[in-house]
């Protein structure tokens, strides 16, 4: 058993995209390993900055001849069936394959044999199929190449059983080509020169000692550790954050975390922008007080061992933050000069969209929609009607140009500023809320009005213009704020039918398949939701969410088990006979004859429904859907003495059969009044 | 690399920062051209990179371009911000295997000592609508501040590039006021202090800059520049037709930098400003275009071949 050793290195690769790549190249070459016969016992991929690397241990050094048979056309069928066969098979003529009767007639057979031998003649062409079919998100070509890698491929360590394999990679042109080896290079300026390895242990170790930590886990660790430490020095908490850990793993080969301080004069500018500057532009972790404030401190991760203990870098990145900051200051300064109120006017200078006019028409959209949305749900109408007016006032302020993922949070903090009433601050803030499926939902009242206001404009203004989202294409970000209306509708408990709101049937629809999937990632059962969804023209959203919760407590039941099965059978067989008789359907509909009725058990059932209706109506009517469903439970017995006992298509008196099949439709039809039972599966 | 001239001491001013650029990368064999002698938003638009990127040649040349951008006046009032800059550009087709070592030569020669300093490659993939040209790259980090953009061209003119040519662009001013320690770029040493007469950007850029900001946000007749933008995009079809590709491609310039302006004084609206990105960009595509059909080599003969 051997192991194999390959690792490509690059020029930088971005950081967003090691881990798939690394994952990539596993599956790819394991697969390649499996297609050509090859066992293996383990693989591990890993990436840093410049190198994708893959250790897979436990390879058999050699394969055996694999024998196999391969059935062919009948004997004297057509040429051209013959020769695909051949082509299959890898057979030059009929001479080389075998006629075999196998009872059903004399077939052609080929057997073909899969020449073994030793793996490391197989796994060159293994390596060369898994970079070629490597799916990078963007790819480039260089030099004078013809192939495309991430950024330009620099060389290629192939080792298997402590041996170069025979391979090489030829990017195209006039370029030479990157042959397999077995020597890499170190970290970009903490080493010097190329050096040899001799398999993955030797490999590690000496990377190791060029200044590069291999695997992204530990990277990470000493990120962490070192940023708690530096920040436990100085009594301080480092605000963690998982995707930033990972973004800045993926930036450094050798990382060291370094202590910064903010200068003091930025510290009443609000965190929020604090954050910004930090955090999404310059890679910084934040860091918080003993009171859970944002401290004065952050850690950056340099990717060198300075020779002056990083005193340059801290202070490099610490000007260039106060650069950011001081443009932050500025505007902060300067925006606070001006009322939000006198801002509304520049709001006829930014397009909103070129078919739906400018931000100031869709502000006035949105006040007249959240003053409607206010008196449905009780909220303070002049609160409302100034939240909804102001709630784009902030796009025209400087700190927004400069800092768009600020909007609605600044429009926050200058409406404190101007003492507005602290609920119409907080809309302003609230209302582009909920940004995705994490991120809370606005509760007081002022706020909701004005973020539904704003979801439901933009919902129906681009279905006006029939900009409704297609597959993977929602360029308006549609469907995350219908979910956002459904999340503060149902997490608020809002009463407040949609219709009206919605203006275009098929909205609603679309609306309903938003639940579907929200539903679904919580656990409920599709074909619930799907049962309760599809009577159609519940708009009333909690409404609907109770009866998808009584239905789904109902078949848990013994009895709604039961009591569907019981459906299903009724259901199949007027289906059965609906196809043969197009017809048949309006004749059945409508509730069965009384005179017809001829054995008890028929009439048991037609009574047990009538009783049910009248149980289920006024239940229904209160939304009280779990007693709507209780009300079912007496079906079952007479349904089921019913299909002991009674046969439905007797054939000589069709006007008994067609009474009978109204009777079974009709249980379907009452059933149907609480919930579609034909979505349910068993 | 046999260009025996020393290395230059550490650059202490700007125009030492810009000799130091231009020796290094002189003796890395590229062309030291001078700046194209038209108003261009960036380097990129020198024919030296937008046209020379293109066809089968391979082209090696480092220049200073001053770069007009005029939506970014600020009157002299802002430290860091120019509505006319520099831009120092090497570009280097086809790539080099080692070209990003060369560069890292360029930091090490400007006074940036690697050992102290974490120099990082962060992805940032550029674009220019205008030119219809696009490439893969990175930003480059000194200490959390960018200071070059490198980038490996991919298209130009919406044509895919023969040779992938490596690009890299050092914003002086702020290159500058990084390595000499100055919070704003109007302090900034122009030449040595030693020198008889020493003086800083200030000195040389400051009236500059308060005077074109107020052409570019209120004095620049919108009109004349409508029309101006009109007449040359007219002449650079003309000039297409007639098969000159410089003379057009001066004329797409033109119609770039008055549409640059226009936007400046705020009298394009949103959905216009997309209609003159693209009216631009067919300008330049035409102009690539041409350009590229006088660099391919004629194609063998396959006649005297199969006799």
């Amino acid at each position: 058993m051997a192991e194999l050793l390959l690792e490509l290195l690059s020029e930088e690769i971005p950081a967003r995209m090691q881990t798939r790549a690394a994952d990539d190249l596993k599956r790819l070459v394991c697969d390649g390993l499996k297609g050509a016969g090859i066992g293996f016992e383990q693989a591990r991929a890993f990436a840093t900055p410049r190198r994708l690397t893959l250790v897979i241990d436990g390879i058999p050094a050699s394969r055996d001849d694999v024998s196999e048979e391969k059935r062919g056309p009948r004997v004297g069928a057509p040429d051209q069936a013959v020769q695909g066969f051949l082509k299959g098979a890898g057979l030059a003529s009929l001479d080389q394959a075998e006629k075999r009767d196998t009872g059903k007639g004399e077939f052609w057979f080929a057997v073909v044999t899969k020449k073994g031998g030793p793996t490391a003649d197989a796994l060159p062409g293994v390596i060369d199929a898994a970079m070629k079919a490597l799916p990078w998100p963007k790819s480039m070509k260089w030099g004078s190449s013809t192939m495309q890698w991430v950024r330009p491929l620099q060389s290629i360590v192939a080792l298997f059983d402590g041996k170069v394999l025979k391979g090489e990679v030829s990017p195209g042109g006039q370029m030479a080509p990157i042959v397999f080896g077995a020597t890499t290079r170190g970290h970009r300026f903490l080493s010097k020169g190329a050096f040899e390895v001799a398999n993955f242990a030797d490999y590690v170790a000496k990377l190791r000692s060029a200044h590069v930590i291999l695997d992204a886990a530990e990277r990470k660790a000493i990120i962490l550790d070192g940023a708690r430490k530096l920040c436990s020095d100085v009594q301080v908490t480092l605000n963690e954050d998982e995707g930033l850990l990972e973004e800045v793993a993926g930036l450094t080969e050798w990382p060291v975390p370094m202590l910064g301080a903010i200068d003091a004069q930025f510290m009443d500018v609000p965190p929020e922008v604090l954050i910004v500057s930090m955090k999404v532009h310059l890679r910084f972790f934040t860091t918080s007080g003993t009171d859970g404030k944002l401290a004065n401190r952050f850690v950056v991760v340099a990717n060198n061992v300075a020779g002056d203990g990083g005193k340059t870098i801290v202070a490099g990145n610490e000007r260039v933050l106060r650069g950011r900051l001081a443009d932050a200051k500025f505007f902060w300064d300067q925006d606070r000069k001006s009322t939000l109120e006198s801002r509304i006017p520049g709001l006829k200078q930014i397009v909103f969209h070129a078919k739906l006019g400018t931000q100031a028409e869709r502000v006035e959209r949105i006040v007249k929609l959240a003053g409607e949305i206010a008196k449905a749900i009780g909220a303070d109408a002049a609160d409302v009607e100034q939240a909804a007016r102001l709630c784009k006032a902030d796009l025209v302020t400087g700190m927004v140009g400069e800092f768009p993922e600020l909007q609605g949070i600044m429009g926050r903090y200058y409406a404190l500023g101007e003492k507005l009433p602290a609920s119409v601050a907080d809309a302003l803030g609230d209302h582009y809320a909920p940004a995705g499926p994490n991120d809370r939902c606005p509760t007081a009242p002022v706020s909701i009005a004005v973020a539904l206001a704003d979801k439901l404009d933009a919902l129906t203004s681009f279905w006006s213009i029939g900009e409704k989202p297609t597959g993977s294409r929602d360029p308006f970000a549609l469907r995350r704020a219908a979910l956002g209306v459904i999340r503060i509708v149902v997490e608020n408990r809002l009463r407040l039918p949609l219709r009206p709101f919605l203006k275009a049937d098929d909205l609603l629809s679309f609306f309903a398949e938003r639940l579907k999937v929200q539903m679904r990632e919580k656990g409920v059962r599709h074909d619930v939701v799907d049962a309760v969804v599809s009577l159609g023209g519940e708009d009333d959203l909690v409404r609907l969410l109770a009866r998808v919760e009584a239905l789904q407590a109902f078949l848990g039941t013994e009895a709604g088990k039961n009591l569907l099965t019981a459906y299903g059978r009724a259901a199949n067989i007027v289906r059965a006979e609906e196809k043969k008789d197009k017809g048949l359907a309006a004749k059945i509909a409508g509730a069965p004859d009384a005179a017809l009725l001829e054995q008890a058990e028929e009439k048991s059932v037609a009574s047990a429904l009538d009783e049910v209706a009248r149980n289920v109506k006024p239940a229904l009517a209160a939304e009280d859907f779990a007693g709507a469903m209780a009300a079912f439970a007496g079906l079952r017995g007479p349904i089921d003495a019913l299909f002991d006992k009674v046969t439905v298509n007797v054939t000589d008196r069709p006007e008994i059969r067609l009474n009978r099949l109204k009777l079974l439709n009709q249980i379907r039809a009452t059933m149907d009044t609480v919930a579609d039972f034909s979505k349910i599966e068993g | 690399m046999s260009d025996p001239s020393p290395a230059r001491a550490k650059p202490t001013c700007f125009q030492e920062l810009i000799l130091t650029l231009q020796e290094y990368w002189a003796r890395q064999g590229c062309l030291i051209l001078q700046p194209f002698d038209m108003e261009m938003g960036a380097g990129t638009f020198h024919t030296a990179t937008t046209l020379r990127a293109l066809g089968p040649k391979p082209w090696y040349a480092a220049y200073v371009q001053p770069s007009r951008r005029p939506g970014d006046g600020r009157y002299g009032e802002n430290p860091m911000r120019l509505q006319h800059y520099y831009q120092f550009q090497a570009i280097l087709k086809p790539s080099p295997p080692d070209i990003l070592e060369r560069y890292l030569g360029s930091l090490e020669a400007i006074g940036i000592d690697t050992s102290l300093h974490d120099i990082r490659f962060v992805e940032d993939d550029w674009e220019s609508p205008t030119l219809g040209a696009w490439g893969l790259g990175w930003e480059v980090w000194c200490d959390g501040m960018e200071i070059t953009q490198f980038t490996y061209f991919q298209q130009v003119g919406g044509i895919e590039v023969d040779l992938v040519a490596g690009e890299i662009t050092y914003g002086l001013e702020r290159l500058a006021m990084y390595l000499f320690d100055k919070k704003s770029v109007y302090e900034l040493p122009y030449n040595r202090a030693d020198s008889d007469v020493p003086l800083t950007y200030g000195d040389v850029f400051l009236q500059n800059e308060r005077e074109q900001s107020a052409y570019n946000f209120e004095h620049a007749d919108t009109e004349m520049l409508f029309r101006h933008f009109a007449d040359a995009e007219k002449e650079c079809g003309r000039l297409i037709e007639k098969k000159l590709p410089l003379p057009a491609y001066e004329q797409c310039i033109k119609a770039s930098h008055s549409f640059n302006l226009l936007d400046a004084r705020g009298v394009i609206s949103v959905a216009e400003r997309q209609s003159y990105i693209l009216r631009v960009r067919d300008l330049a595509k035409a102009c690539c275009e041409a350009w590229l059909a006088t660099q391919k080599k004629p194609a063998p003969s396959t006649a005297e071949g199969a006799a």
